[in-house]
C-alpha cells in the first residue's frame, strides 16, 4: 500500500521529457498544483477535523456534566424525602405498641402530629398480620378492609418497608403509599401504612431552576409519570418508550424529544423505590455556542483553503512560467552556439580547401601564363589567336578560382573588428554610392528615411559597409527594374539603433528563410557562393548585434539590423 | 642598370620553373631553389636583390629562410608568394623584414611590379 502510495508521488513528480512542449509545461504545473495543495490541505483538513471533535467533545462534557450533576442532587433530594417519610412511619411504628395504635383515638393524636411537624400525609392505618385494617385515621372509611390479598401487602412482609407508586387519590390529587411492618420483641407483627400526597415532589422539581424549553419529571419503572411534564403529559400517562437503559448514577443520552427536537436526556434510576428521575434539555439551546463555533470553523476552513489553491495556483504558474522562460533561453543559447561553431568548422574547412587549391592553380596559372608569353613573343606563331584565346580562357578561369578562394578566406578570417565612433547614416550614404549607378541605370526607387538626429555608435566601418552591400546586393537581385528599395534607420532604445532595408522584391518562401544563414545556401544558382548571409551573420554578431528576417514571397524583404551603440565587453576599440 | 636578380625559393617545380622563366622574360634576372637550405645556400654565390619566398615548404618554412636572410645580408629585398597565407603570416613576415606579400595564385603583371618595387628600393 505504502510502496504503491510512494510510486503514485513519484509518478506525480515525474515530467515527461518527450512530447509536447506545452502540454510538457501544463504537466508539471498540474503536478506542482496537486502536490502543494495535498501537502499544504491535508495538514489542515487533519487540524481542523481533530479541533472539531476534540472542541465538540470539550463542549459536551461542559454542557452535560452540570445536568448529571443536577440529576443526581435532585435524586438524592427525593431520596432523603421519600427516606424521611419512611422513617417517621418507621419510628411511629417502633415507638408505640400494637394496643395504643390499635386504639384511633391514640391514632389520631399521632396523625396530627405528623401532619403538624412533616406535612404531606394524608390518613395513617394499622394493619395486623393478616392484612385486616384494625384502625384507621384518615379520609376514607377504610376500617376493616382485608389486604391479605394484595402484592404490596406481601411485599411490606418480604421487605419490611413499602413504597407504591403514584396513584390518583383523595380529591384526585396524587399520592403514595407507604408501609412498615413491625415485629415486637414477643414476635407479633403488625403493619403502619400511610398515604402523602407528592405535592412535595414538584417543589423539588421546580427547585431545580430550569429554563422554559427544559423538562424535569420522574417516571417509574412501567415508564409512567409520577409527577406532570411540561412537553410529554400529565400524571399517571405514559412515556413513549424505550425508557432509557438502566443506571443508578446519573447518566446523559442524546434522543428525540417531542415535536421531534433534538434533546439531552438526563437520568437516574432510584434504587427503592422504583422511580426514574429524567430531566430533558434541547440540544439547540445548549449547543447554541457549538453551532456557532462550528459554522466560525467552516468559515475559516473555508476562506483558508481558497487562499492556500488561490496561492499555490498563481504561485505554480509563475515557476512554471519562469521555468519555461529559462529553458527557451537556455534553448536559444544552444542554437546560437550551434550555428556559431557550425560557421567556424565550416570556415576552418573552407580556409584548408581554399589554401590547398591555390598551389595547383597557382601552378596552371604559371604554366598557362608561360605558354601565353612564349605565344606572344614568338612571331609566326601557327594559329597565333587561336591559341591566344584558349590560354586567356584558361587564365580567366584560374581569375574565377581566385576570387572563390579568396571568398572562401574571407570567410574563414572574418577579419578583425576596428572599432570607431561613426554615423550610421553616413556608412549607409557610402554604401549607396557603390550602387547608385546601378540603381540609375536599372530606373529603381531607391527611398531613404535616415533619422536625421540618429545617435553616433562605436562600430566597424568597413564591416558595416560590407553588411549593408550585402543586403543591398540581395535586394538588388530580388527587384525587378523599376522596383522599390528603401534604406531606414531609427533609434530603437537607450541602447540600440535600427537599420532595415526594405525591398518589394520577389521574397522568400518559409523553406528559404530557414536556411538563409547557413553557409553555402544560395537561392541565385552560379552567381552566388552562399556566404554573402553567413559572414553577414557573423560579423553582426561579433558586433554585438542581431538580425531579423521578415519575408512575403510575391511581396518582398525587409532585413532589420539592430546595432548596440557600444560594443560588447571584449572587443578591441 | 643591371638586371634586377631574383631568388625563387618554393617547392612546387613546376611552379617555380614556369615563374622563373616568365620573369626572364620579361627582363629579369632569375635563380630557383626549392627548399630553404638550397636557397641559403645560392644566396651566397648569387647575391640577389630580391627573393620570392614560399612560405609552406617542407623542411625549414618561409618565415625562417626569411629570417635568416635578413640575418645574411639585410639589404636583400624579400617578397613572399605563398598560397597558405595568413593575417598573422603577413604580420609576421612583414615585422620581419618582408617588403612585399602576395597570394597564389598571382598575376604576373602584379609579381613584376612588386620586384621590381622591391629592386629599386621603393617597398621599404
Amino acid at each position: 500500500m505504502a510502496v504503491k502510495k510512494w510510486f503514485k508521488m513519484a509518478n506525480l513528480l515525474h515530467v515527461p521529457e518527450e512530447g509536447d512542449a506545452h502540454a510538457r509545461y501544463n504537466i508539471l504545473r498540474r503536478n506542482m498544483i496537486i502536490i502543494m495543495i495535498l501537502v499544504t490541505l491535508i495538514p489542515l483538513l487533519l487540524m481542523a477535523f481533530v479541533n472539531y471533535h476534540q472542541y465538540r467533545t470539550a463542549l459536551r462534557d461542559e454542557i452535560v456534566n452540570p445536568l448529571r450533576v443536577l440529576v443526581n442532587k435532585t435524586k438524592h433530594s427525593f431520596e432523603l424525602f421519600l427516606a424521611e417519610r419512611l422513617s417517621t412511619v418507621s419510628f411511629i411504628a417502633s415507638a408505640y405498641s400494637y394496643q395504643e395504635l390499635a386504639d384511633e383515638n391514640t391514632l389520631n393524636r399521632i396523625f396530627q402530629v405528623m401532619k403538624r411537624e412533616f406535612g404531606g400525609f394524608v390518613d395513617l392505618g394499622l394493619i395486623d398480620s393478616n392484612g385486616i385494617q384494625v384502625s384507621y385515621v384518615g379520609p376514607y372509611d377504610l376500617k376493616g378492609k382485608d389486604y391479605a390479598e394484595q402484592s404490596w401487602f406481601h411485599e411490606v412482609q418480604v421487605r419490611g418497608s413499602y413504597i407504591s407508586d403514584v396513584f390518583m387519590g383523595y380529591r384526585k390529587f396524587p399520592h403514595i403509599v407507604m408501609a412498615v411492618q413491625h415485629r415486637s420483641l414477643t414476635g407479633q407483627t403488625w403493619i403502619l401504612r400511610a398515604t402523602v400526597n407528592t405535592e412535595k415532589f414538584d417543589d423539588l422539581i421546580a427547585s431545580m431552576g430550569l429554563d422554559p424549553e427544559s423538562d424535569a419529571f420522574v417516571l417509574n419503572r412501567s415508564g409512567v409519570f409520577q409527577t406532570p411534564s411540561r412537553f410529554y403529559g400529565g400524571v399517571l400517562e405514559q412515556f413513549p418508550p424505550p425508557l432509557p437503559p438502566v443506571s443508578y448514577e446519573a447518566n446523559v443520552i442524546e434522543d428525540k424529544g417531542p415535536r421531534g427536537r433534538d434533546v439531552f436526556l438526563a437520568y437516574a434510576y432510584f434504587v427503592h423505590p422504583a422511580y426514574i428521575l429524567v430531566v430533558v434539555k434541547p440540544k439547540a439551546e445548549v449547543l447554541k455556542t457549538w453551532y456557532t463555533l462550528k459554522s466560525e470553523l467552516a468559515i475559516l476552513l473555508a476562506v483558508s483553503s481558497g487562499i492556500i489553491i488561490l496561492v499555490v495556483y498563481r504561485i505554480a504558474g509563475i515557476l512554471v512560467r519562469r521555468i519555461r522562460e529559462s529553458d527557451e533561453k537556455r534553448e536559444a543559447a544552444f542554437n546560437e552556439m550551434q550555428q556559431t561553431h557550425k560557421l567556424s568548422s565550416i570556415g576552418r574547412l573552407a580556409a584548408g580547401v581554399a589554401h590547398e587549391i591555390n598551389n595547383p592553380m597557382a601552378i596552371v596559372n604559371e604554366k598557362a601564363g608561360l605558354m601565353k608569353d612564349l605565344i606572344e613573343y614568338k612571331e609566326n606563331f601557327p594559329d597565333k589567336e587561336k591559341f591566344l584565346s584558349l590560354v586567356n580562357v584558361i587564365l580567366q578561369s584560374v581569375q574565377r578560382c581566385r576570387s572563390i578562394t579568396h571568398r572562401l578566406l574571407g570567410f574563414a578570417r572574418r577579419m578583425e573588428i576596428q572599432i570607431e565612433v561613426l554615423d550610421l547614416n553616413e556608412v549607409v550614404k557610402e554604401t549607396l554610392t557603390f550602387l547608385e549607378k546601378e540603381a540609375l541605370y536599372r530606373n529603381l526607387d531607391l527611398r531613404l528615411n535616415l533619422a536625421p538626429d540618429l545617435p553616433r555608435i562605436a562600430s566597424d566601418r568597413g564591416q558595416l559597409q560590407q553588411v549593408f552591400l550585402n543586403f543591398l546586393n540581395n535586394a538588388f537581385a530580388a527587384v525587378e527594374d523599376g522596383g522599390m528599395v528603401a534604406i531606414t534607420t531609427w533609434e530603437q532604445d537607450l541602447d540600440t539603433v535600427g537599420v532595415s532595408i526594405t525591398d518589394n522584391g520577389v521574397g522568400m518562401s518559409e523553406e528559404t528563410l530557414k536556411h538563409i544563414f547557413e553557409p553555402f545556401f544560395t537561392t541565385k544558382k552560379d552567381k552566388g557562393t552562399g556566404l554573402g548571409l553567413p559572414i553577414t551573420y557573423g560579423i553582426i554578431k561579433k558586433l554585438g548585434g542581431e538580425i531579423e528576417v521578415q519575408s512575403k514571397e510575391g511581396q518582398g524583404t525587409t532585413m532589420t539590423v539592430y546595432l548596440p551603440k557600444k560594443p560588447k565587453e571584449g572587443l578591441g576599440g | 642598370m643591371e638586371p634586377c636578380k631574383v631568388l625563387l625559393v618554393d617547392d612546387e617545380v613546376e611552379f617555380v620553373l614556369a615563374l622563373a622563366e616568365r620573369l626572364t622574360i620579361r627582363g629579369l634576372h632569375t635563380q630557383v631553389a626549392h627548399n630553404g637550405e638550397q636557397a641559403l645556400f645560392v644566396l651566397q654565390d648569387y647575391a640577389p636583390d630580391a627573393v620570392l619566398l614560399d612560405l609552406k615548404m617542407p623542411g625549414m618554412d618561409g618565415l625562417e629562410v626569411l629570417r635568416r636572410v635578413k640575418k645574411i645580408n639585410p639589404q636583400v629585398k624579400v617578397v613572399i608568394l605563398t598560397g597558405h597565407g595568413s593575417e598573422q603570416d603577413a604580420e609576421i613576415a612583414q615585422r620581419l623584414g618582408a617588403s612585399g606579400y602576395l597570394q597564389k595564385p598571382a598575376d604576373i603583371g602584379v609579381i613584376v611590379d612588386t620586384i621590381k618595387r622591391a629592386c629599386s628600393g621603393f617597398a621599404d
